[in-house]
């Protein structure tokens, strides 16, 4: 019989490879853009989960790391010209920065649980101000509008993939966001194995007693928000060159820093796997959804918001470890079904 | 006038008065939001989320109130106080308080679920479009010299003023008001001494969302209702118990006034949009500086 650590490096194995043999097996157009969402979603819960699962902070403005990376990789190509890939290392520094910025003040003056949630709630609004007053740089209300390249030669060059080719214009954007969420999978994995990720799930735990085991807490915190806003601003930078669009309330709205509480939440705090299964599973309810109550009542708008805001109050109340949680617990009770007991 | 390398315009005093006029009855209702969320803090330690989803749902229910049987906002007050109070001790008792597993953070973002649940039932149900009530008494008002105050601002203000000395007699004089204060004090003494906590705290919840109706009436003659302007007033109503103190009524009130104040005066020198920025800047300055807020107690 494998052990359960076997059994993980396969279960990763398959999931891995079918995401990557995705665009071969589907045909539907659709069904590519749902995934595509799904992953999107996934990518900014995985950010959210380094900082709030991994280390304990619950932070309720995402959004800065989502918003500052989209305006960083939209405006430097904007107003100066510059190559994406140059600017994608600016947007994920300044991201970097912003999080260190706010980390410093949050965690040098000890703020935990709910105030660390209203600063960085804070923080996110004031971004948003600023972003749609400072018109001279941000261009205000109106938002920045990337240009669309139509050269299929240019298509790497502009990190653009709309007319890309018959293979990349079907999936070049696809394996973009692909790629970035398995970089996110390779941070968490990487907190669960490593010095730092024990650490980090020491102060989550007790800050008093992991700085008396000689933890230093503000320097690992510190750690874990800048990892966090590196992986949340690759979200950013994905969303620039898909939609080549960026205005205040896509970048630092709530709507960003909720939708990465979401999908964390949902599927499972501080796990690998949580992120994506939680977004998944949100998004397979609200095209559920979209297909049964939309059709009834006409296709308005607040109906999958309305089902996630649910799910996520009992979630809270049920399954406070979510659906990972439940998987567990699902998985626990077959293998002593089986009589295998090594579960 | 030059202010850190900005180009600031320059006012007359009298227009800097008048501005700061202005912030005295728009905080007055900033006030009166922030009671209901510093008295659910106080008692429940609950940061409610959902403060401002609750008085956009009140708001609707004002203006649904007028536009269908024509009834005054201010008249619409003795329903929606009293509809107010019942949705929010419904609220706490079956959701709200099933959310509890000792951590501060996990209830906050359960009152966020709730807030989006209900922001989007208001935006399926009655679309983003902005509704006004529109009173015969809308632009009627004194001149007081330095700025022009209509009717509905002076009885945002007096409204305000009586509705927190009512609840401070309330809490002060009442049985039930006394149950409270026990219950904020000391939860597991009152316990002990019979009191039924999971009743008072879904009181003391009935009463925050009381108050947010008794605002909604007072804003509804001069404020647009749509689904999202409870996200607007609850940042604010934030600030405002942050400054105030967690869980003061005068803090409330005094807090009230600054953000109204500083508000008014932010828009008149930064223009109406940067001028919000001050609203944020108090927020952060505050939770770093002294997280206890003026008229707070250290935990």
């Amino acid at each position: 019989m494998m052990d359960s650590g076997n059994m993980q490096r396969i279960g990763w194995v398959v999931l891995i490879g079918a995401l990557l043999a995705a665009p071969f097996a589907i045909s539907s157009g659709r069904w590519m853009d749902f995934i595509e969402i799904t992953l999107f979603a996934a990518l900014l819960g995985q950010g959210w989960n380094i900082l709030g699962g991994y280390g304990g902070q619950y932070s309720f403005g995402h959004a800065l790391f989502f918003g500052t990376a989209a305006y960083l990789q939209a405006l430097l190509q904007y107003k100066l010209g510059w190559s994406p890939w140059l600017t994608l290392w600016i947007a994920i520094g300044g991201s970097v920065a912003v999080g260190a910025f706010v980390g410093f003040l949050s965690f040098r003056y000890g703020l935990r649980g709910s105030y660390f949630a209203l600063v960085t709630l804070a923080f996110a609004e004031a971004f948003h101000v600023l972003s749609r007053s400072l018109v001279t740089v941000t261009e205000g209300g109106r938002g920045v509008q990337l240009p669309l390249n139509q050269d299929p030669e240019q298509a790497l060059a502009t990190f653009q993939f709309t007319f890309a080719g018959p293979f990349l214009s079907e999936a070049g954007y696809y394996y973009t966001i692909l790629a970035f969420l398995l970089i996110g999978f390779a941070v968490t994995g990487w907190l669960n194995h490593s010095r730092f990720g024990a650490q980090l799930q020491a102060v989550r735990e007790d800050e008093d007693a992991a700085s008396a085991l000689g933890i230093d807490p503000f320097r690992v915190k510190m750690g874990a928000i800048c990892l966090s806003a590196a992986v949340t601003s690759l979200a950013g930078i994905y969303y620039v060159q898909k939609f080549l669009f960026v205005d205040p309330g896509i970048a630092y709205g709530p709507g960003k820093s909720v939708e990465a509480l979401f999908a964390a939440i949902i599927g499972g705090v501080g796990t690998v796997l949580g992120p994506l299964l939680g977004s998944a599973f949100i998004h397979l309810v609200g095209e559920f959804a979209k297909e049964t109550i939309g059709a009834m009542l006409g296709d308005r708008p607040g109906v999958d918001l309305i089902l996630f805001g649910i799910i996520l109050v009992l979630i809270l109340a049920y399954m406070p470890r979510g659906l990972v949680g439940l998987l567990e617990v699902l998985w626990r009770k077959f293998m002593a079904k089986r009589g295998g007991g090594n579960a | 006038m030059d202010f850190l390398g900005l180009n600031l315009p320059s006012y007359s005093l009298e227009t800097v008065f008048g501005s700061a006029i202005s912030g005295v009855f728009l905080g007055a209702i900033y006030a009166l939001v922030a009671l209901g969320l510093t008295l659910i803090y106080g008692v429940l330690h609950i940061i409610n989320f959902a403060h401002g989803t609750l008085l956009m749902l009140s708001m609707y229910a004002v203006f649904f109130l007028w536009s269908l049987f024509g009834i005054d906002p201010y008249l619409a007050m003795l329903i929606v106080v009293p509809g107010g109070y019942l949705f929010g001790y419904v609220l706490q008792r079956s959701v709200i308080g099933r959310t509890n597993h000792g951590r501060d953070e996990i209830i906050l973002l359960a009152t966020l679920g709730v807030s989006i649940v209900l922001e989007n039932v208001a935006l399926f149900a009655f679309s983003a479009n902005e509704r006004n009530v529109q009173v015969p008494y809308d632009f009627d008002g004194i001149d007081l010299g330095v700025v022009y105050v209509v009717w509905p601002q002076i009885a945002a203000l007096v409204g305000s003023l009586v509705i927190t000395a009512a609840l401070w007699g309330f809490m002060r004089f009442t049985d039930t008001g006394k149950a409270i204060r026990a219950v904020a004090k000391e939860r597991h003494g009152a316990r002990l001494m019979g009191i039924n906590v999971e009743h008072i705290f879904a009181v003391s919840f009935g009463i925050g969302t009381a108050c947010v109706a008794a605002a909604a009436s007072l804003l509804a003659p001069t404020y647009a209702v749509f689904p999202q302007v409870g996200y607007l007033f609850v940042l604010i109503a934030f600030t405002v118990v942050v400054l105030g103190g967690m869980g003061s009524f005068v803090g409330a009130l005094v807090g009230g006034l600054i953000i109204g104040v500083t508000e008014q005066i932010g828009r008149l020198y930064l223009g109406e949009s940067l001028g919000l920025i001050t609203i944020s800047a108090i927020f952060i300055l505050i939770l770093l500086l002294r997280p206890t807020g003026l008229f707070g107690q250290k935990s």
